[in-house]
């Protein structure tokens, strides 16, 4: 961005306030985005230690740590706090942190909001983390909470409940946020179309973020009047249809998986550019194929739920919309290969872990295909496949995207070179222990093993033992990862200039401030004259 | 089973995977080929998929490696410039399409005649309970519940101390097999009693949810005589690992054979124990078996129940008052606890025997007896 005049030095005349005290009252979108990060990593090792708690019980067959009943309480909490503690609060942290930089905006639209937005979270999750020592223990329906299972849980229920009303209630304000500062805060000339594929996806995930979160709100609520307050929206003695609260779930939550997936589609798309020195290859597509899955994540529900006795026609409808979505995910797929293709490629640890989040996300994508043939599906519906082809585009994808932007942009914000090598090595244990704790449950769900199971019969005993092997390598392997963005944190490292990556400068905003950025940047006087 | 037994058979298992052809074990890698017509479609349907990923998978990991090893910087330093490519994408937005034409015409008349439960011989209801199945042959009037097996039962308590792969079939076995005949078109209508089930036979190549409140249907035709196991697939609860589905599928003349020597055994619900004087030491032996079969996984061993989900029936008001209405309770049943009085496996004397012993045990000592001809006057 030649264009960019150097006026960075103005405008910091105050910086952060002292003390414990700023974190509470700051409305600094780095700050917060700092905040979101540092929740994200803590519900990442507190869902994690929930995770293998889950794969020592499963390590081999008989009981021989939990009971049933509270290993079903950690296979609920686990995915409600990745999902809603871990995954969407990182994108949230890397969305605060980088979109005002990105776009030539001085912070966000609205930082009182922002700053509500987040606290909200920790209270969300501490609640929800509370549930497990109410009288008869957490939520243990699985995180889709159906009816009626779910109405059996005993006093957490309404705290579960509400949990999901706040944590909503945050997304939705974050989610505002966003979307006032991408449409009135842009800098001269940084038209839509110009804008970097990382706040287009961001943008395409607040609108769904904002459709589909009072859905579920909604759907909780049903549930909770019919617990308390005798409505039978799901009760058939009274009327009502459990099915009805899986159609209004899944209307949320197939969405929902791509507002977790399509802020990691912005990193990748800034992350294979720099390293391949070369432009994002199909911009224009690239933002067409966003809008599109977007649409068709509306339009293909319930192909979560093709065992539950649908019509024909309308389980042939589900069938063929959901194989659509093949069409622009391959765009993407196909457009970052071009974008690496006669590039002059580098491998430092975000390109390693793009390149890890392409094979991962790209094999998860074909078990995804498969699976919307509903003839095929009637086999592999609830059976460890499923569990293997989500977490293949949830760890493999989600999480390998949040590991691309964080070792991406974590030099810009500490201003130091993280420890490349120990970088490496956290890249190569994950890529390859995520495919010992994943692949295998492919080949166990195949040979017939239901899902959410505590004990299994004895012929599934050697992937599952290889299963859990995985799973505490990957494990260990995050603790890796705090340490590394800890001594950046502490400024051990090289120091780097604001460019840091090699021709940077030309693939956003971002670069052209210095690193750390000041606590208050500026672009006054910039014009946009071209796409990065 | 100790960890060292299991991290040999883990080594094992990896050295067999480096062997490549040689036999595996006692495991699978794959979806069974099943022994039904829709089975075998479903798997040619699963492998067709798989082939196509993973020559998708040959080309594009292919372009990707082949990118990685020559446009990198230490050999190719200077990047190329273009960044777009109309024709290009046009090409690779088309090409999806076409793939997935070729795999939707084939599932379309798959799914059709799966879904066609049209022309079936015999029907049988099947209703989901936690934690067990209940089977209804509605042309032949059998009906009993089919739950996990003892053995297994034993040894799948936590710190049981058995190993699993003593049992055989653990937790694939269950008291009361499902027999139906081969080759003939069988549909199964199915329901819940309480939450949602699903069940599951991986041979028969399909999975239907039993719910509340709804009837679903499904249909095979057994082709070979055998034993098919399977499990519930839907999360119902504490025990949902451990229900599992026991499938005797055998020739028409054996069914036959087993629907009359059926009938016979349960012409009357006694058993041919009729007429017998029960003793209070008898019953509650009896019945702490009994209650420890049926009514253990919700109801608690101490008789606790589990708070806000299971009433406990250590003093409770039904278990200390009225024996009638008691009575009726365990055979009508309530709310997610089903009624065994529909179970014709559960004797006159069971349920005597059940009865009197939840009046007595868990501190009720009501001195209550209930004898089997009080049940047969309600039942």
């Amino acid at each position: 961005m030649a264009t960019v005049a150097d006026t960075h030095d103005t405008h910091h005349e105050h910086g952060p306030a002292k003390g414990w005290l700023r974190w509470v009252t700051t409305t600094n979108h780095k700050d917060i985005g700092t905040l979101y990060l540092t929740f994200a990593f803590v519900m990442f090792i507190v869902g994690g230690a929930m995770a293998l708690i889950i794969r020592a019980e499963l390590f081999e067959p008989g009981l021989q740590f939990v009971d049933p009943h509270f290993f079903n309480q950690m296979t609920t909490l686990h995915a409600l706090i990745m999902v809603f503690g871990a995954v969407m609060p990182a994108f949230a942290g890397f969305a605060n942190w980088m979109i005002p930089m990105m776009i030539g905006a001085p912070d966000m639209a609205l930082p009182r909001l922002n700053n509500w937005s987040f606290w909200l979270l920790p209270f969300a999750a501490a609640l929800l983390v509370a549930t497990l020592f109410m009288e008869g223990g957490a939520a243990a329906s699985g995180w889709t909470l159906y009816p009626p299972l779910v109405l059996q849980t005993g006093d957490a229920l309404p705290f579960t409940i509400f949990t999901v009303h706040i944590l909503g209630m945050s997304s939705i304000l974050a989610a505002i946020n966003i979307i006032v500062t991408i449409f009135n805060m842009r800098a001269p000339g940084m038209t839509m179309m110009r804008m970097p594929m990382f706040c287009w996806t961001w943008l395409v995930t607040a609108f769904l973020l904002i459709l589909v979160m009072p859905v579920f709100a909604g759907a909780v609520t049903m549930l909770l009047t019919d617990k308390f307050f005798d409505t039978s929206f799901f009760n058939p003695a009274g009327g009502g249809d459990p099915v009805l609260y899986q159609h209004l779930f899944w209307f949320f939550g197939h969405p929902e998986v791509y507002i977790i997936i399509l802020p990691a589609f912005g990193i990748i798309s800034a992350v294979i550019p720099t390293f391949s020195r070369k432009k994002l290859f199909g911009h224009n597509s690239m933002v067409y194929a966003t809008c599109v899955i977007a649409f068709l994540s509306f339009i293909v529900w319930a192909h979560h739920q093709f065992t539950v006795g649908m019509p024909v026609p309308a389980e042939l409808y589900f069938m063929y919309a959901t194989m659509l979505i093949a069409v622009p995910t391959g765009v993407k797929v196909f457009n970052w290969l071009a974008t690496m293709w006669k590039g002059s490629m580098t491998f430092e640890t975000p390109m390693l872990n793009a390149l890890g989040f392409l094979v991962l996300f790209v094999l998860g994508g074909f078990t995804g295909i498969m699976m919307s043939q509903a003839p095929a599906d009637f086999q592999y519906h609830d059976s460890y496949f499923i569990v293997a082809h989500f977490h293949y585009v949830l760890v493999g994808g989600a999480v390998f995207g949040i590991f691309a932007g964080l070792f991406y942009w974590l030099p810009k914000w500490t201003g130091v070179m993280y420890d490349e090598k120990l970088g490496k090595l956290h890249f190569w244990l994950s890529f390859i222990s995520m495919n010992v704790l994943f692949m295998p449950q492919h080949f166990v769900g195949l040979a017939g093993m239901p899902r959410r199971i505590p004990d299994y019969a004895v012929q599934f005993t050697e992937f599952n033992a290889l299963s859990s092997v995985g799973a505490f390598i990957f494990g260990v392997t995050q603790l890796l990862l705090g340490y590394i963005v800890w001594k950046a944190i502490r400024g051990e490292g090289e120091k780097v200039d604001g460019e840091v990556w090699e021709g940077a400068k030309d693939h956003g905003l971002e670069w052209n401030l210095a690193s750390p950025p000041p606590y208050h940047h500026s672009f006054e006087g910039i014009e946009i004259k071209e796409r990065d | 089973m100790t960890i060292m037994h299991n991290l040999k058979r883990l080594v094992f298992a990896f050295l067999l995977s480096l062997g490549g052809e040689v036999a595996w074990a006692d495991y699978q890698l794959n979806l069974p080929v099943g022994v039904t017509e829709t089975s075998r479609t479903v798997y040619g349907f699963h492998m067709f998929a798989l082939w196509i990923c993973v020559a998708i998978g040959v080309v594009v990991f292919g372009v990707m490696f082949w990118s990685i090893y020559h446009h990198r910087k230490s050999r190719n330093p200077v990047p190329a410039t273009f960044h777009e490519n109309a024709k290009l994408e046009f090409i690779w937005t088309i090409i999806p399409v076409f793939i997935l034409i070729a795999l939707a015409v084939p599932a379309t008349t798959a799914l059709i005649k799966i879904e066609d439960t049209s022309g079936s011989d015999m029907t049988i209801k099947v209703t989901g309970y936690q934690w067990k199945w209940h089977y209804e042959y509605l042309d032949d009037g059998i009906k009993f519940f089919s739950s996990l097996d003892e053995k297994s039962n034993r040894a799948r308590q936590l710190g049981s101390g058995v190993d699993p792969s003593s049992i055989p079939n653990y937790l694939l076995e269950v008291d009361n097999p499902l027999v139906i005949p081969t080759n003939k078109k069988v549909r199964f209508l199915f329901t819940a009693a309480d939450v949602i089930h699903a069940w599951w036979v991986p041979d028969f190549g399909w999975k239907k949810d039993a719910i509340p409140g709804f009837v679903t249907a499904g249909w095979v035709k057994v082709e070979k005589p055998g034993v098919y196991r399977g499990q519930c697939a839907e999360l119902c609860g504490r025990d949902h690992g451990f229900m599992p589905i026991v499938v005797k599928a055998v020739p028409q003349k054996e069914y036959d054979a087993w629907v009359a020597q059926w009938k016979q055994q349960h012409e009357s619900a006694s058993g041919g124990m009729e007429g017998k004087e029960w003793t209070m030491e008898q019953l509650m032996a009896r019945g702490k078996e009994v209650y420890n079969t049926h009514c253990v996984s919700c109801h608690q061993a101490d008789g606790s129940g589990v708070p806000g989900t299971f009433p406990a029936i250590a003093g409770s008001e039904i278990a200390k008052g009225d024996i009638d209405a008691h009575i009726s309770i365990v055979l009508e049943g309530k709310g997610a606890m089903p009624g065994y009085g529909q179970d014709e496996n559960i004797s006159n004397e069971d349920l005597a025997a059940v009865i009197t012993y939840e009046r007595n045990a868990f501190g009720n000592n009501t001195g209550d007896l209930v004898k089997p001809d009080d049940i047969a006057d309600i039942r």
